[in-house]
């Protein structure tokens, strides 16, 4: 069998860390381009999200290049996600293409499906090799997401423009050929290194802006046509409490072992929404108080169209603009493939927090809304 | 007496008994909104965000139609109406929206129903939602009992192929579909919010009856069927609406009563996008049942609506006295 997985930003390095480790072999397809996006809208009806139809252009990518078997993640919330490997498995199906979709999660019929499932990647290890690997991947995770964290805070204070995009493009690069989590991992704590090495401007004091959202367009550069490279060359610090690490930990980890997960968004999320609505719209919600809270200057609300947890968020954020006074822009994002336009909005937005800044310091306080 | 507005949207085509038998039996005067109308669908869009679905805006304006007229609004904060099964996050959310996006309110009831885990919560529901009317848990008791009682009769009703006319907007109970009398009989597939609103559907179950059909809709099927049938799927749909649908689709194929499906779904939904999907695959291969999918969005053009409609209604009719068997539905 020769495994693929569906690309959310920087995922496939823990799936490729994770495969490795079983000594599975596999396919990452393509990068997201517009290409990817054009096939997946072929062969998807209309109403489908965004995130669905680029799923189903990275299966036909990677189905190219021979892949038979695709991993996703799976749920059962309200959100159409956990529907996601079933519809696949149907597009294939319909298509005509040899892929069988392998969802990793606890389906109906009890852990012992979810094993064996499982054990089509693992092969014959033991228990507690496969429980290894799972842990090292997820360290993979913690990781790659400190790292990307690290250089949203390096990209807005370096001293000369571009080292940490250079650094991060070697990185790219040469990840591909590394194998195994070890590999990865002392790897990524040398990137690490040389991005600690970057010279940075020592009075910098940038915007902060935070990203909240829908877990996949806010992770994806494609679907977000890197917003966080955009804003971190423009000199601001973009923060993102919703990542894959976070989502390996608390949804997957904890959530089936029944531990104690962290709520503090939840907590925070209570004044505005009264319960769970499926998708990422309480992290959106307590995230949105909690960055207000924390003092930045300005949130920006990404979702794919026809999200419908999201619709939801987007009706509560202006209570919330209008509490925390903080502006939030919200930006949906569909097939339309205009880079231009959508820069054009964030500049308008990071030019009205400028000004809001500007203003406070000279002790005025006038709030102008993000939209 | 304390005046218990009813928002006329959502899940109130299908809990409309339950909910004025249960308000009036606790002694509540139980004040209804508006039949949707322009006015309202233009009220509730101005205060909703443009991306929720039709729907949803026309709930907005349901509530802001009742305010002022009314001491409490009851908009329950849905999650789940089956066992297993949830709905629609916008309709999990739409309390929190309405809440957010407006002002001036009044107090609202939005005890949450959720009957995933046990059917058992729906009387907790009752309970939590009787404490605003009344302190006397016995009274509650029986009208939680009594509301029970006529929403299951007219579940009943419904099952035996009557529609319960627009539900006693022009004050005539109940009116009778002719279905076996008919020569054609069409299934109208959709959310219960868009099949019975007639001013969402442009009254597609009346011109269709104009036309001599008889109409089928879900709530004809059996539930419990449905269910079982949607063991096929490899991974059982988590939404309401879509165990009704496939299965339901799945009952009639079988049964092969039907000269023709129409599936009513609103620009945007969710969930429809992946159930409709199926529900076209299914009807697609397994049978030769003309299918026709109907978007319904804030575009009142009816003209354009009654077109297809016609020919839909036409290409049934020539398939079934020219006898030719050829499909002209693909």
């Amino acid at each position: 069998m020769i495994f693929t997985f569906p690309h959310l930003g920087n995922t496939y390095i823990v799936a490729k860390a994770f495969l490795d480790d079983f000594n599975a072999q596999y396919i990452i397809p393509p990068f997201n381009t517009n290409k990817t996006l054009e096939i997946g809208s072929k062969y998807c009806s209309e109403a489908n999200c965004l995130p669905f139809k680029l799923f189903v252009g990275n299966m036909l990518q990677a189905s190219e290049l021979g892949a038979d078997a695709m991993l996703i993640t799976g749920g059962c919330g309200p959100c159409k996600l956990g529907y996601f490997g079933e519809m696949l498995q149907k597009t294939a199906d319909d298509i005509g293409i040899n892929m069988e979709l392998i969802t990793l999660e606890v389906p109906d019929q009890g852990l012992k499906e979810l094993n064996a499932r499982v054990r089509k990647i693992s092969g014959n290890t033991s228990f507690v090799n496969v429980v290894k690997v799972a842990n090292s991947a997820k360290n993979v995770a913690i990781k790659i997401d400190n790292l990307e964290r690290l250089m949203r805070i390096k990209r807005a204070r370096e001293r000369e423009k571009g080292s940490v995009d250079l650094i991060y493009r070697a990185f790219k690069n040469d990840i591909m050929k590394i194998k195994g989590s070890k590999n990865i991992l002392e790897y990524i704590k040398l990137t690490e290194n040389k991005l600690n090495d970057i010279k940075l401007n020592e009075n910098a004091n940038p915007l902060k802006i935070a990203v909240v959202g829908e877990i996949y367009t806010t992770i994806e550069p494609y679907a977000n046509f890197e917003l966080e490279r955009i804003l971190g060359n423009m000199g601001i610090e973009v923060e993102r409490k919703v990542t894959v690490s976070d989502w390996i930990v608390n949804d997957m980890f904890r959530k089936g072992l029944h531990l104690p997960r962290d709520s503090s968004y939840v907590k925070a999320s209570k004044a505005y929404l009264g319960r769970m609505v499926g998708g990422h719209t309480q992290h959106t919600i307590g995230n949105s108080v909690i960055h207000a809270q924390e003092g930045y200057d300005g949130i920006i609300h990404l979702y794919p169209l026809g999200c419908m947890p999201e619709i939801v968020s987007q009706a509560i954020l202006p209570a919330i603009e209008e509490d925390h006074q903080i502006p939030i822009m919200t930006i949906i994002r569909d097939e339309m493939t205009g880079e231009a336009g959508f820069v054009t909005r964030l500049e308008a937005f990071v030019d009205l927090l400028k000004k809001r800044r500007g203003e406070n310091i000279d002790g005025q306080s006038k709030l102008l809304y993000g939209y | 007496m304390i005046k218990v507005g009813i928002p006329r949207g959502l899940y109130y085509y299908k809990y409309s008994k339950l909910w004025e038998t249960f308000f009036s039996e606790l002694g509540a005067e139980v004040i209804l909104s508006d039949k949707t109308n322009k006015n309202l669908l233009t009220d509730g869009a101005n205060t909703c965000i443009s991306e929720a679905c039709l729907p949803i805006k026309i709930y907005f304006g349901h509530v802001m139609n009742l305010v002022g007229k009314v001491d409490i609004i009851f908009m329950p904060r849905f999650t789940s109406i089956s066992k297993k099964q949830y709905i629609c996050p916008e309709i999990c959310g739409v309390p929190d929206m309405i809440k957010n996006s407006t002002k001036s309110l009044p107090r609202i009831i939005d005890t949450e129903i959720n009957l995933r885990e046990s059917n058992k919560n729906s009387w907790l529901a009752a309970l939590r939602i009787g404490e605003f009317i009344t302190r006397d848990r016995r009274k509650i008791k029986n009208a939680y009992k009594k509301a029970l009682e006529a929403y299951r009769f007219e579940r009943q009703i419904l099952k035996s192929g009557v529609l319960t006319d627009e539900f006693m907007q022009d004050n005539v109970t109940l009116r009778m579909i002719k279905k076996r009398s008919t020569q054609f009989t069409v299934a109208v597939l959709g959310h219960c919010y868009t099949v019975y609103d007639s001013y969402i559907n442009m009254e597609l179950i009346n011109k269709l009856r104009g036309y001599g059909f008889g109409v089928v809709t879900l709530d004809m099927l059996d539930y419990l069927e449905s269910k079982l049938r949607c063991k096929e799927l490899d991974k059982m749909l988590f939404w309401d609406y879509g165990t009704r649908a496939y299965g339901g689709v799945s009952q009639l194929i079988e049964s092969g009563q039907v000269d023709g499906i129409l599936v009513l779904t609103s620009f945007g939904c969710g969930v429809d996008s992946f159930v409709d999907e199926l529900v076209e695959k299914k009807v697609r291969m397994e049978s030769d049942i003309p299918f026709m999918k109907l978007v319904l969005d804030e575009h009142s053009a009816e003209a354009g609506f009654c077109t297809r409609l016609e020919a839909f209604v036409d290409m049934i009719i020539r398939r079934k006295t020219h006898d030719f068997y050829i499909s002209t539905s693909r």
